[in-house]
């Protein structure tokens, strides 16, 4: 479903990618682990052409989408979750879900709003507060829901476990799991929480100085001694 | 008492158009962080654009005055934010990015060319016009002074109100004001939402110079005189209007326009007509000093 090829993305001179290659297919989760600063979320940000890379190829169901505008990337069933949550703080819960909703036929909004609310019912107290308001966890909720929102073929998730308390983190991936299984959406998820994602994920990439330097299977990672070295025994 | 009231009509009247012109500042620079210094220009066309259109309008023959207003207002509103339009894919997009520096000296620039253009096109004599809406009500009355609520007056703050209303509610209930305040809060979210923000800055400066149109168009049927170089003044009061009520807010901008207006009226009416301008700038520094946001703006505080 998407297919990143060697891609380069600059900020500035400062090289962020090295020639990444990345697949997603159809109905998997994929997770991308790694440390601070390795470029995870700079790959779901070139993804979505902002910054766009400098070379090498995006594919989107086969379509080249280096060069598309970010909008129309997103109409084509794209939604990200990203880094820093990124909540239109003086828009209510409700206006940020409506903003979730601008590529989705209308017809929907009820339902998915519903649903949303089902998952994360925190959000559903709090649907006529400002998102600038909300604690960190809830705009965490916030953010995935607003992603969802779109129907989105392929979901971008860029560290949903960040900043929240243990018991929210486990529920979340319950959910991400939920929507996978449930609605066949495409997850691509960016994770520090190495565990966690390795376990929820078919299959992970380790990213290192902007380079892919492992992948394998959730459970062959989880089972990799430098993975385990690197990104698990440190933390948990 | 008398002369109270009477100032406080002709300063409504002249903050109505202050008002109008500051809403296209304030929601320029919320939405891209630049000030348009351009703008006034479009007003200045807008009321050009609705004097062409009263004389098209007169030799057509359409003399009923609330067809020619409408028809006039509309045409106005209709063929003047082409300009905004342009001068924001020609001189403004492809800077996009760049200082802001250069972004204010390329409205400067724009704003002498508009005009030289309307100088050049129509000449740079007066143009007058005659009034079309005569007579109203005779409010109170002192001696000889008369408290005059003219049919116009009336006519020019329904109008504004009536608009200012019609866009509060754009911006708040409709998907295209969802869209322009979540380009204002974060462009580059509004873009992973699937929002066109190019476009969606196109239709602010439309929207913008639509109403700025309609100050022009005002100005026009109000003082009855014009020339290429109103803008200019207007602009910069309009602006003052803008910062005086929070740069950013629009109704910090609708209620700057007014105050600005009431405060020239005042000063005009108690002490010197010729100082009204500084009255009006004084007042700005002083809230400035006192208040940097403004009336209505507030710093931004956000939890992260």
């Amino acid at each position: 479903m998407l297919s990143v090829s060697g891609v380069h993305t600059f900020y500035g001179n400062i090289e962020a990618l090295r020639g990444v290659d990345v697949e997603v297919a159809e109905r998997e989760i994929v997770t991308l682990i790694g440390a601070n600063g390795a470029g995870k979320s700079t790959l779901l940000m070139t993804i979505c052409g902002n910054p766009r890379a400098t070379t090498g190829t995006i594919t989107l169901n086969g379509e080249d989408i280096t060069q598309r505008p970010t909008f129309e990337i997103v109409r084509m069933g794209v939604a990200q979750s990203p880094e820093g949550r990124r909540i239109f703080p003086r828009m209510t819960v409700e206006e940020n879900l409506r903003m979730g909703a601008v590529t989705a036929d209308p017809q929907y909004y009820d339902e998915d709003r519903a649903r949303v609310f089902d998952l994360f019912p925190r959000l559903k107290e709090r649907v006529e507060q400002r998102g600038g308001t909300l604690s960190g966890g809830e705009q965490q909720m916030l953010a995935i829901a607003r992603a969802l929102m779109s129907r989105p073929r392929l979901l971008l998730l860029d560290e949903p476990s960040l900043g929240l308390a243990p018991m929210v983190v486990k529920q979340i991936f319950e959910v991400i799991r939920e929507i996978n299984e449930s609605q066949k959406m495409t997850v691509f998820l960016v994770e520090q929480n190495a565990f966690h994602a390795l376990r929820l994920a078919h299959r992970g990439y380790v990213m290192v100085n902007g380079q892919i330097t492992l992948t394998g299977s959730g459970d062959e990672l989880l089972a990799n001694p430098e993975v385990r070295a690197a990104y698990l025994e440190g933390g948990h | 008492m008398e002369y109270f009231v009477q100032q406080l009509i002709n300063g409504l009247t002249l903050g109505a158009i202050y008002g109008l012109i500051a809403i296209g500042y304030t929601m320029v620079y919320g939405i891209i962080g630049m000030i348009n210094f351009a703008h006034g220009e479009i007003f200045m066309i807008g009321a050009f654009t609705s004097l062409l259109t009263f004389l098209v309008l007169g030799a057509a023959g359409i003399s009923w005055v609330p067809l020619a207003l409408f028809l006039a207002l509309a045409i106005t509103m209709l063929l003047t934010p082409i300009y905004g339009w342009t001068l924001e894919r020609v001189a403004y997009r492809p800077l996009r990015g760049s200082p802001r520096l250069a972004a204010l000296i390329t409205a400067i620039g724009m704003s002498i060319f508009l005009q030289n253009y309307v100088q050049l096109l129509q000449g740079a004599r007066n143009k007058p016009m005659q009034p079309i809406i005569r007579g109203g009500f005779e409010l109170m009355r002192e001696g000889d002074f008369v408290v005059l609520l003219s049919y116009l007056q009336i006519f020019i703050i329904l109008l504004t109100v009536g608009l200012m209303i019609v866009f509060t509610l754009i911006i708040h209930r409709t998907a295209l004001g969802r869209a322009q305040r979540a380009c204002e809060q974060d462009r580059g979210m509004a873009a992973l939402v699937g929002i066109n923000v190019d476009r969606t800055i196109s239709l602010t400066f439309v929207m913008g110079a639509a109403l700025a149109s309609v100050a022009g168009f005002i100005f026009l049927i109000n003082y009855g005189v014009i020339d290429f170089f109103i803008g200019f003044l207007a602009g910069i009061k309009a602006f003052t209007a803008a910062v005086l009520g929070g740069i950013g807010s629009l109704p910090g901008a609708m209620l700057g326009g007014f105050l600005i207006g009431l405060i020239e009226a005042f000063w005009s009416g108690y002490f010197t007509v010729e100082y009204k301008d500084v009255a009006a700038f004084g007042i700005l520094v002083l809230v400035l000093i006192f208040r940097p946001t403004g009336l209505l703006g507030k710093p931004d505080i956000e939890k992260v």
